[in-house]
């Protein structure tokens, strides 16, 4: 029996190292105890013919937000009590708080399309506090359009994310902008956060690539080869064309803007060797940060001070991710190894994301992953494993998710996940599909 | 009771080593029904007309086989036991032919070798005379790099030093530098490295002497490869300065 048990301990030593790896929780904000939320469907009050698909757009896109948010358990469907809510008074909170559903929060509403006009009215109710449940209560009225239905269950969704997530915005009205060969060309795309509403933004035949939004959410910056060689472009999203930006001469790529609009950093080989400036956001005064040879790419601001700026260089060799002040002075190198590029700075100013190779060279086919380092203490946490060339993370405004490009479907295609590491969602599935970047709000 | 006990563990163990083993141990593979001959190995030849056209031009692919039951060619699909096609890729491409029956599967190749289509000569000039454009694509050659390096190869000098002399010696030809990557790395990475290697070029061409004012730098980083597999052979082709006559 001794020796049998001796077995065993050793059996368990040689397996468990194989299971223990670093799929850390990372205090960005998701993980701790998530908040158990029933969500049933709303009810239809005032009937019409369009009624029911809108009712079934609503239903589904906010069960949907509520999952993504990364901080629900959304008790599912199946576990309902049978019997619709469409106002307060239908709801029965014991029957909600008891096993199956053993809700502690529930979203109930009723939905009812008139002369073309939809009303939505949402109750939040806290089910354990029966004597006061009541936590929020929204009315909504928009044309009766498939439009208008995921407006609307964005908005409340986020208002109960705002109300149960510490304070922290959602993230359900947000959009992803990216680069897409869908008309044959690399043009500018947009969509919103969970994939639906995908177009073009540009229509400039050429190659575009690295959009990046400003934080007023009124124009975005990127890089194009349309009038020859990559400069930087300004894109109006209000008035559908480019804005007059100047051409610097040499590549011209990656700009980024400060979190207060006022500024652009980018990389430009103006004087032959690719450098980081900053100028105005008109374009104004030009100021060169870096002095090294070598390529130096892909700054981006701290978003928290606009005081610090990350980017990439390869002054020694293969890429790797620095920070400097944004005046250029004090210097750290942040990654010690392997092959790092495409850092994006989270809204909090405390991590940084971005793409790493840690095993690199001939020889050495290492996995392209994501990962998020704390700068302060410059621990890592590797947020992918699953195979594929993983790239080009950013943040969402709510720190709690990372939207990247990877190929581990088979082709280049964005994808989302929380900032811990799991919930991955494809959110592209046509043409080629890179270079997403997350809009401010 | 303890040693029953242990009697068990020891009889389990041994079962299941047994399972182990015996499972590792090749099955016996039943013999052929005495009856058939083997059936024969098929045949299969595959050939291009011309092996190596310009890009645009058609090339005919002839096949035939002998002995199968089914013939695929990959990118044509199933096709008669013998025949031929016309093809036109847009770059080189290896036909592989699959012909498959009772005696087994034979597999033949043939490389079509797709190169850039030479400009078409000008109507208006004589035939003896060849025009700049014409003499600088026979004289200025590409240079190649490394894997994420845009220092000039030691190799390479003869290379910059040849097309330095001709460019020294036709001050009137503007051209392009354009720098290239592999498929690997990341994008806004790649294209700063192209941009180093162009300029690379650019320095070793002005320190021979050649004028700054004739050549212009553009970096196309990894978006428009000269080659689309994920071969060593492929990736080489795609970490170049290309030499482009005239300025865009």
């Amino acid at each position: 029996m001794k020796r049998f048990a001796a077995l065993s301990a050793i059996l368990i030593a040689l397996v468990l190292p194989a299971l223990a790896q670093d799929w850390i929780r990372t205090g960005t904000g998701v993980g701790g105890e998530k908040i158990r939320i029933a969500v049933p469907d709303f009810k239809i009050v005032r009937d019409d013919p369009s009624a029911a698909s809108l009712n079934k757009t609503f239903n589904e896109v906010l069960f949907t937000d509520l999952t993504q948010a990364g901080i629900f358990d959304v008790v599912s469907k199946s576990f309902y009590p049978l019997d619709a809510i469409a106002y307060p008074n239908d709801a029965r909170l014991d029957v909600w708080a008891a096993p199956p559903p053993k809700a502690s929060m529930l979203a109930f509403g009723n939905l009812g399309v008139s002369n073309g006009t939809m009303q939505v009215q949402g109750w939040l109710f806290d089910v354990k506090s029966t004597q006061s449940p009541q936590v929020l209560a929204k009315q909504y009225r928009e044309s009766a359009t498939g439009d208008s239905a995921r407006l609307i269950a964005h908005r409340f969704a986020d208002e109960i994310i705002f109300r149960l997530g510490g304070g922290i915005t959602g993230i359900a009205e947000t959009k992803l902008y990216f680069v897409s060969t869908r008309s044959g060309h690399k043009e500018i795309w947009a969509m919103d956060y969970d994939g639906a509403g995908q177009h073009a933004v540009t229509h400039l035949n050429s190659i575009s690539l690295s959009p990046r939004v400003s934080p007023d959410n009124s124009r975005i910056a990127f890089a194009s080869f349309y009038k020859g060689g990559p400069n930087i472009s300004i894109w109006s999203l209000e008035l559908g064309r480019l804005l007059s930006f100047p051409a610097f001469g040499g590549t011209n790529l990656s700009p980024a803007w400060s979190s207060d609009g006022s500024h652009i950093a980018f990389s430009s080989s103006r004087t032959g060797d690719p450098e980081i400036y900053v100028c105005d956001q008109n374009g104004n005064n030009l100021k060169r940060l870096t002095a090294y040879h070598g390529p130096d790419v892909s700054p981006v601001w701290n978003p928290k001070t606009n005081a610090q700026i990350a980017w990439v260089s390869g002054r020694t060799g293969l890429p790797q991710i620095y920070t400097m002040e944004s005046d250029g002075t004090n210097v750290q190198r942040i990654t010690d190894q392997g092959y790092a590029v495409s850092p994006s700075w989270s809204p909090n100013g405390q991590f940084l994301a971005f793409a790493w190779i840690r095993k690199y060279g001939p020889g050495s086919p290492g996995a392209s992953d994501i990962y998020i380092m704390d700068i302060a203490s410059r621990k890592w946490v590797q947020l992918t494993h699953d195979g594929g060339r993983n790239d080009f993370p950013s943040w969402s405004p709510d720190g709690r998710h990372i939207v990247y490009q990877s190929t581990r479907s088979g082709s280049e295609q964005i994808w989302t996940m929380l900032a811990d590491g799991s919930q991955h969602i494809q959110l592209t599935f046509t043409g080629s599909n890179s270079q997403p970047n997350w809009s401010w709000k | 009771m303890k040693h029953i006990k242990i009697k068990w563990i020891l009889i389990m163990f041994a079962l299941a080593a047994i399972m182990i083993v015996g499972g590792c141990k090749k099955k016996q593979v039943p013999a052929p029904p005495p009856t058939a001959p083997p059936a024969p190995q098929p045949k299969a030849t595959l050939s291009l007309n011309p092996e190596s056209v310009a890009r645009g031009e058609t090339a005919v692919l002839t096949w035939s086989t002998a002995d199968a039951t089914d013939v695929k060619i990959d990118g044509l699909g199933s096709v008669q036991f013998n025949g031929s096609a016309p093809v036109t890729p847009s770059a080189s491409t290896t036909y592989r032919l699959t012909a498959t029956g009772p005696g087994g599967s034979t597999d033949a190749t043939a490389r079509l070798t797709v190169v850039e289509a030479p400009a078409p000569p000008p109507q208006a000039v004589a035939p003896e005379s060849t025009t700049d454009e014409q003499l600088f694509s026979a004289s200025v050659k590409d240079i190649y790099f490394d894997y994420d390096r845009y220092d000039l190869r030691a190799e390479d000098q003869a290379v910059v030093n040849a097309d330095a002399a001709f460019l020294k010696s036709h001050p009137s030809i503007r051209f392009t530098i354009e720098g290239h990557c592999d498929e690997r790395g990341s994008t806004d990475y790649n294209l700063a490295l192209g941009d180093n290697r162009a300029n690379a070029a650019r320095s070793a061409l002005i320190s021979a002497g050649v004028a700054a004012s004739q050549i212009r730098v553009i970096s196309f980083g990894k978006e428009k490869p000269f080659c689309n597999e994920s071969t060593e052979s492929c990736w080489q082709q795609n970490r170049r300065d290309h030499f482009v006559y005239g300025q865009k």
